[in-house]
């Protein structure tokens, strides 16, 4: 047992719910990102978690398996006037949903805390171990 | 030697960093999917630890178990989740920082009682 484990934990755990803060950026930023076909059309991003094991098999933190997107097919909007419109005269807008994307946005942010919490708290205790009898 | 002058809060430091190490995990996993969260039994685990934890070397040959190395896998037991969740994780984040708030204390509270036997060993030998 490394003395110093929790703290690969609770950073695995802080560095995983980052990258999920990024994907829900990255599709908040291009929910309204069209696009003159479905095919050239912004895919929303998704990180899958995936439990990570050390070489003991013990459980040893959190990581990112796989950044999939999502296939959900593209909204068609009927606007002649657009720049980007098709012959028909549609654009097509990720399927990003705005509200979906700001409740996964919370959550990583709660987790997030959490394991701050946890790595704070381990701080001083190890700090005041470290500092035993003196 | 140790034993006499620390009593059960030396093993009860390492087992307490050993359950955190698995809560901490808990939390880390709260969003993954299919993760079964995990506990210690600390009692069941200490016990262990107190009653085989120390063998005696009687040959200079004998092999030293420490018994605090904090291995606490043979005591993890599966938490019983509270309520089901869709992507079949069982960890509840609060139930998950209540224990690890509680686990932070007693170990604060073995580092006290250390700490205090620390310094009633050191007023003993400086005899100030």
């Amino acid at each position: 047992m490394s003395t110093f484990r929790i703290f690969d934990i609770a950073g695995s755990a802080l560095a995983a719910q980052s990258v999920r803060l990024n994907a829900t950026a990255s599709n908040l930023a291009n929910a309204n990102n069209v696009a003159g076909s479905a095919d050239a059309v912004y895919q929303a991003r998704e990180p899958v978690f995936e439990v990570m094991t050390d070489a003991a098999g013990e459980t040893a933190g959190v990581r990112v398996s796989d950044v999939q997107t999502r296939t959900t097919e593209a909204q068609k909007l009927y606007q002649p006037g657009h720049p980007l419109a098709d012959a028909e005269g549609y654009v097509y807008a990720p399927s990003v949903n705005v509200v979906e994307e700001m409740v996964n946005m919370i959550s990583a942010q709660r987790s997030y805390q959490s394991n701050v919490e946890v790595f704070n708290t381990v701080k001083d205790l190890t700090m005041r171990t470290l500092t035993l009898g003196k | 030697m140790s034993d006499a002058l620390f009593g059960i809060h030396a093993k009860a430091l390492s087992l307490g960093r050993a359950r955190m190490d698995v809560l901490a995990a808990n939390i880390a996993n709260a969003d993954t999917p299919k993760y079964l969260a995990k506990d210690v039994d600390f009692a069941q685990a200490l016990k262990a630890e107190s009653s085989t934890g120390s063998l005696k070397a009687t040959s200079a040959r004998h092999l030293v178990t420490g018994g605090s190395g904090g291995s606490s896998s043979a005591q993890e037991v599966w938490r019983t989740p509270l309520q089901p969740s869709a992507d079949g994780n069982t960890v509840d984040v609060q139930i998950e920082q209540a224990q690890f708030s509680e686990a932070a204390l007693k170990y604060q509270a073995s580092l006290n009682f250390l700490d205090g036997r620390v310094r009633a060993l050191m007023t003993a030998i400086t005899g100030q």
